[in-house]
Parts: C-alpha cells; structure tokens; sequence
C-alpha cells in the first residue's frame, strides 16, 4: 500500500481511495476495540443474557395454557397487585417528599446539611436485610415510632402499609439524586420574570420552575418505582408475607421455587419482568413528549 | 443558587423553616432512625453479647463466606466494568446504546429473579441439572451458585460509573500516549487509569456494598445451610426470625450497617474531594 | 410614570455597586444607562425592578418603591437573554402576567388572550402565536420577551443589554424598531448598554456611569 501512494506515476486518485480505505478500517486509533468490546459482550451474555433468556424461554415453553393457569390465580393476581400498586403508591409519595427534600437542598443553607445530604444515600449503601430488620423493628408495636403510631390506630408492621413504608425507604434516593441536578440548573433569571410580571411565589413555583423539572421527577419516580415492585429484603419482614394480604410477588416467586414449581416462578416472574418493562416504556414515552413540547 | 433566596423573590422566611423543619423531620423519622435502631439494638445488652454473637462459629462462616462471594465477584466486575468502558467511551460503533442497556439490565431486574435464573439453569430440575449431577457437581446451593448470583446483580456498578467519567474524558490524552510511542497497556495503565482512579474506587465501592450485602438473589441460590451456605444477611435472617437469637441478628446486622456507614462516607469524601470528575455521575 | 431616586446605595462585603445614585427620570422618558461592566448600571435597573435590595429612596411618581414588593411594581422587565418559559406558548408567555393577576384584577380569559395577539401584532410577531421560543430566531425571542413586559402595562419599561446576545445586522434593525415602539407607546424606558453609539442613537438622555457612580447626564 505504501508503495502505491508513494508512486507518483499513480497520481493522487489511487492514492486517496487508499487513504481512505485505510481511515475507514479502525474506529479509532486507539487499541483494544476488539478485546474489550468482545470480552464485555462475551461476559455479559453468558453472565445476564443467557439467564434471562432462560426465563423467557421457560415462559413461552409453558404455551398460553399454562401460562394462564399459572398467573389467573387470585393470590397471583393479588400479589401483583400488591407488588405494583405498592411500589407506585411509594414512588408517588417519595416524588412529593423527595421534591421537597430535593428543594431544600439545593436552594436552603442549615446546619449539619453536609451530614443530612450523604444521607440520603443510605438506602443505597444499606444491604436489604439490614434495613428490612430495622424497619420491622422500628414499626412493631414496641418500637419507637410503631408505638406512638399504635395508639393512633394505625398498625405499620405486618400490613400492606409497612410494605408501602420499605418502598418509601429505599426508593427516595433515586427522586432525590435525580431532581437535585435538575433543580440546581435552574437559573434565577426565570423566577425574576416571573416575579416582575407579578406571578407571586407560589405561581412562579407551579407555573414556571415545576414544569421545568418535571422530566427529572418523573425520572426518579419511575426509578424507585422499578426498584421496590422487584426489592425483597427490605420488604420482606415488614411485610406480613399473609397470601392474598400481604404476600409481594417476589416471595411468591420464591414459595413457588421452594414448591419446585418452576412452571409456577417462571411465569410469574416473566409476567412481572414483562410488566415492569412495560410500566418503563411507558414512562420514557412520556418523557420525551413532554421534552419536546419544551 | 442560594442567591436568589437571599434577595427580594425567594419565600418568606416563615415558609422556609417550615420547609427545612419538615425535610430533616421527614429524614430523620425514614433514614436515620432505622440506622440507629440496628446499633441500639446490638448494643441493647452491652458489647458482650455481640462480641459473642460475632464470634459463634457458624457466623464467623457466614461473614467468610460473604468476604469470600465479593472477593470474586467484585475484581471479577470490575474487570468487566473497565472492559466495557473502555468500549464504550473511547469508540464508536452500531449497537452501543444496546449494549448500555444490557449493561443495566441487572439493575431492573428483581434479585429474587436474578437468583431464580440460575436455579432455572444449575437446579436439580433445571437445564443443566441432570449433566451437574451425574459429574457430581454443586452449582446451587454451593458457593458457586452464591458467587454466580452475587456477580449477577452487581454487574453494572462499575461499568455504570465508568462510562459517563471515560465518555467525558474524551480519547486526546490516550491519542497523544499513543502518538508518543506508547503501547496500549502502557497507555492505558499510565494514562487512562490515573484519571479514572476515583470513579473506579467510587464504582468499587459500591460493587462491594452491594455484593456484600445481596439478599435476595442469594436467598434463592442457597441452601441456608448454616455453617456452610449462609452469608451475613441470610445469617441475619436466621437470627432473625429465631425468636431467642434476636440479638445476635443485630450484632450481624451491626456489622453490615458499619460496611454501609463506611461506603456511605466513603462516597460522599470521594464527591467532596474530587466532585468535578465524579459529576458526571449523577443519578444511580 | 416619574421615577425619582434619591440616595441608592449597595455596598457589598469589598465594594460599592452603587453609590449615592440620585437621578430623575421623566415620564415617558427613553433614558440609556452607559458604563464599562461593573459600572453598577445593571444593578441600578435591578434596583428599580426590585431584584435588587438596596438603601435609598425609589419612588414611582409618588409611591414610595419601598413599600411595594417585585410583583407590586409593575416594571416591565426585559432580561439580557430574554429569559422565556421554555415550556410555554409564544402566547402563553406573552399573556403570562396577565393569567397571573388574581381576584379582581384578571380579565376573563378571551380578553387575555386578545390582548396578547394583539401585542404580538404590535412587535411584529402576528401568527407566531403557537411556536415555542426555541423555534424562534435571537430577535424574535427579544420581541416576545418585549411583548411580555409590555402585556402587564408597565410603569416603567427596562431592558438590561437588550441587544447584547445578537448580531450586528440584526441589532442595528431592532434599535430602530424600539425607538419606533417607544414613540408609538409613549412607556418610560430605561435601558442598560456599553456602547455608546447605541445609546446615542437611541436615547432621550445618556446617563454615564462608572465604578457605582454617575458621571455623567447627557442629553
């Protein structure tokens, strides 16, 4: 190839077509395309995607039949229900928290805020079981906040609200870490329009910086929705774990797998992996209409 | 930003202490408390007891056999993490949004699932269940199975910290390692990894919070044999629901929160000190 | 609607943004404030729209401004980037202050929105109604955030560096539009520049000012 461009007798068409034959090759020149491109998908489909097809697989070899006669159960369909309609009720709650604790952060100056940033972050660090114990505990009739609550005639523990309240906990860093960028953008200059053309506080507040961040919170909302619909560990003690009650999807699952009833957990978990995926989409959709009106 | 609040537009100052008075209300009662419950209960009756509890043989198994499940999943991870970074943010090529998701995938997936594929492919009635027997090996409900499932859900850690960091880095300095002679490995080793040493610790950390801490995916894959198949938080578990060995579950349970209070801090020193490389990496 | 300062100072922590400012401006005035960056100008016409906190006297004819809060004012204030609800109508923003007005001050909604096309006939933006302001060019953006000021009836008009963000050509057109607006709707006008020229051209009176004072009033 050298030789070729070198020849001045070719002239410079030969040798261009060359030229660009030899850019086209490599993405970049730097190395290592191969290697780690391969490795990580190499990795990644032996490691998740040939387990998750499993499942799917599994799924669709039961046929419609018995996927149905799987799934049509009242304490599948309730365990579902529950599992979703839990993580959504806690999702929306930590969207109205979350964007409270959210604003304070970013726009408020308070003692020990560095403290009480990190955290926020605790669910996150926390491993499940960990926070699954101290909840129950915390919530129990004895404990420290179950019991002012007992004599108000609420029971956290053992019942679907306590089920609500683990999802509240660990979802509410995923509203919080996703607003708190959003909402630290957002420039003053808006605001003082707002408040020259005589919107008061409130009006700014709703008219002006909520659909600003609105995006950013259903984001984080549609986070913490997807993590507790699938969470166990922090649930599973607080939860009264009653079929048709207080049983998430997720423990069924495993009775069913305990029960050797794979036919049983893979549907139901191909249902809820199905659901979820679905739950998602919608939202993104959602998102990137609202992106475009602004 | 706080300027703003300072000058002639913000909230009445009434409203802001209602506002700040309710968020720390509202994060003590959720985050904290739960926090200090787990160390007041282990400590309910002195240091005594937890040492003891710390001490029996069959959690000194479980906490080994933790230690041992994030030994290899977490370098295994990040290998993987540095890998498909690597990929991912110094090149171009079809299909790379794909395999972003991919990556992610483990993350929106239940750990309950995410242990129950594996039975789906290793148990006694699984895909490879009769083969696993008849060679007499032990995948579910052995260390293996732990370690598989362990390495499931936190595939994504460091690859997720990673990528934004490298993407924002850019490909100049690399090329200019390059261009002065230097070979792949030796570019990577003496340019690339310096500037993402802190992102990489920050992704490991969480790798391993998260690694030593997985319950439920472990939970399927194991036999909770205790002494042999328990790791910490099924240890937890057992103690737990054992209605005389409440104590000891928190004295583990101790232990594990130190590890979170210990990432936690950890991380937020990291952002602190080195925010403006890790600001591209918002939102988990 | 006269404006009389008296006195207006801000100090901060190592310097003086504005000091012992008195100035007079008559109503339906079209006054150019011009200095160097940091010559206060900026915080002076903050100052008047209330953005600013400040010590001194403002008054508007013969209310005192101290007693008014930013939305009580009533200035049309046009920012240097135009500041426009990204997620808003053309309209929308333009009817903004107007939808905003509680109680009894708030026209019935068909009458808002009259009015609104009718603003936006008046800067020449008639039929752009529906568009969002990243549809529109640099000097559409500038009209609709004029419209918008000019919605609320004003007492006085500001414009901080109304022409700072755009290009030459475009500049020099839409000086001589305003001029022309200003004639047409007779609002007191303050606004911010550092060129000279501009403020020569388009001006009653030139207010010279440099490091928070005034150094010059030239007509």
């Amino acid at each position: 190839m050298n030789a070729v461009i070198a020849d001045p007798a070719i002239g410079p068409q030969l040798s261009t077509r060359t030229v660009h034959k030899r850019a086209r090759a490599p993405r970049s020149a730097l190395p290592g395309f191969g290697l780690s491109l391969g490795f990580s998908v190499v990795y990644l489909s032996l490691l998740v995607l040939l387990p998750l097809a499993a499942v799917f697989l599994r799924a669709a070899g039961l046929g419609l039949d018995g996927l149905w006669r799987a799934l049509a159960t009242e304490r599948v369909l309730h365990a579902l229900a529950l599992s979703f309609g839990g993580a959504a009720t806690a999702a929306a709650i930590n969207a109205v928290f979350g964007g409270l604790v959210a604003w304070t952060f970013v726009r408020y100056e308070f003692p020990a805020k560095r403290w009480f940033h990190a955290l926020v972050d605790l669910p996150f660090a926390l491993p499940t079981a960990v926070a699954g114990i101290a909840l129950t505990t915390l919530y129990s009739e004895h404990g420290w906040l179950g019991a002012p609550l007992a004599k108000l005639g609420i029971k956290v523990a053992y019942t679907p609200l306590g089920i609500v309240v683990a999802m509240v906990f660990i979802g509410l860093p995923f509203v919080v870490r996703t607003l708190e960028p959003v909402l630290s953008e957002a420039e003053a200059q808006f605001e003082e329009a707002a408040a020259t053309l005589g919107a008061t506080r409130w009006q700014t507040i709703v008219h002006v910086i909520a659909p600003t961040v609105l995006p950013a919170l259903m984001t984080g909302a549609a986070l913490a929705f997807a993590r507790a619909v699938g969470e166990y560990g922090s649930i599973i003690f607080i939860a009264g774990n009653v079929q048709k009650v207080s049983e998430i999807a997720p423990l069924l699952i495993m009775i069913r797998l305990d029960e050797f009833d794979y036919a049983g957990a893979t549907a139901l978990a191909a249902s809820m992996l199905v659901l979820s995926f679905g739950v998602l989409l919608a939202i993104n959709l959602l998102q990137a209409w609202s992106r475009r009106r602004g | 930003m706080a300027d703003v609040y300072r000058s002639s537009i913000g909230e009445p100052t009434a409203v802001r202490r209602v506002l700040i008075g309710t968020t720390l209300l509202f994060l003590v009662a959720f985050l904290l408390l739960p926090l200090v419950v787990v160390f007041t209960q282990a400590f309910a009756k002195g240091l005594g007891p937890v040492l003891t509890a710390l001490a029996d043989a069959d959690t000194l198994a479980s906490i080994r056999l933790t230690l041992l499940a994030a030994a290899i999943a977490v370098p295994l991870n990040t290998f993987f993490g540095i890998a498909a970074a690597w990929a991912v943010a110094k090149f171009e090529f079809r299909g790379k949004s794909l395999l972003v998701t991919l990556i992610d995938l483990p993350f929106s997936v239940s750990p309950v699932i995410a242990g129950m594929v594996f039975v789906l492919l290793f148990g006694a009635h699984g895909w490879f269940g009769p083969w696993l027997a008849a060679h007499g090996v032990k995948i579910v409900f052995a260390l293996p199975g732990i370690v598989l499932a362990t390495t499931f859900v936190t595939v994504p850690f460091v690859a997720r910290e990673l990528i934004p960091l490298m993407q924002a880095q850019g490909t100049d300095e690399e090329l200019a390692a390059l261009s002065l002679g230097a070979s792949g490995w030796r570019t990577f080793w003496h340019v690339t990894l310096p500037n993402i040493r802190w992102g990489l610790l920050y992704g490991v950390l969480l790798c391993n919070a998260r690694a030593m801490g997985e319950f439920g995916a472990v939970s399927v894959v194991s036999g909770h044999i205790r002494g042999l198949t328990n790791t910490m938080p099924l240890e937890i578990e057992l103690l737990y629901n054992d209605a005389g060995a409440l104590n000891a579950a928190f004295a583990v349970a101790a232990l594990l929160a130190l590890l979170g209070f210990v990432t936690l801090v950890a991380k937020n020193f990291l952002e602190w000190r080195h925010g403006d490389e890790l600001a591209a990496l918002r939102g988990h | 609607m006269d404006i009389t300062i008296r006195g207006l100072e801000k100090r901060y922590a190592d310097a003086s943004a504005l000091s012992g400012i008195d100035l007079d401006i008559a109503s339906g005035e079209l006054l150019a404030l011009l200095g160097p960056s940091g010559s206060g100008k900026t915080t002076l016409l903050r100052a008047i729209a209330g953005l600013e906190p400040v010590e001194g006297s403002i008054r508007f004819g013969d209310i005192d401004a101290a007693n008014l809060t930013v939305q009580e004012r009533r200035v049309g204030f046009v920012f240097q980037h135009y500041a426009l609800f990204k997620h808003m109508t053309v309209l929308d923003n333009v009817t903004f202050g107007l939808r905003m007005r509680g109680g009894g001050g708030r026209m019935p909604h068909e009458e808002i929105r009259r009015r609104g096309r009718e603003l936006l006939d008046l800067v020449q933006l008639g039929g752009l109604e529906r568009r969002y302001p990243n549809q529109l060019s640099g000097g559409q953006r500038q009209r609709v955030a004029l419209a918008r000021a000019l919605a609320i009836e004003p007492r006085v008009l500001l414009l901080d560096e109304p022409f700072g963000a755009l290009d030459t050509k475009v500049r020099r057109e839409l000086r001589a539009w305003l001029r022309q607006l200003h004639d047409e709707t007779g609002y007191t006008t303050v606004f911010v520049t550092h060129d000279e020229r501009e403020a020569a051209e388009l001006a009653d009176r030139v207010v010279v000012m440099n490091r928070g004072r005034i150094e010059q009033l030239a007509a």
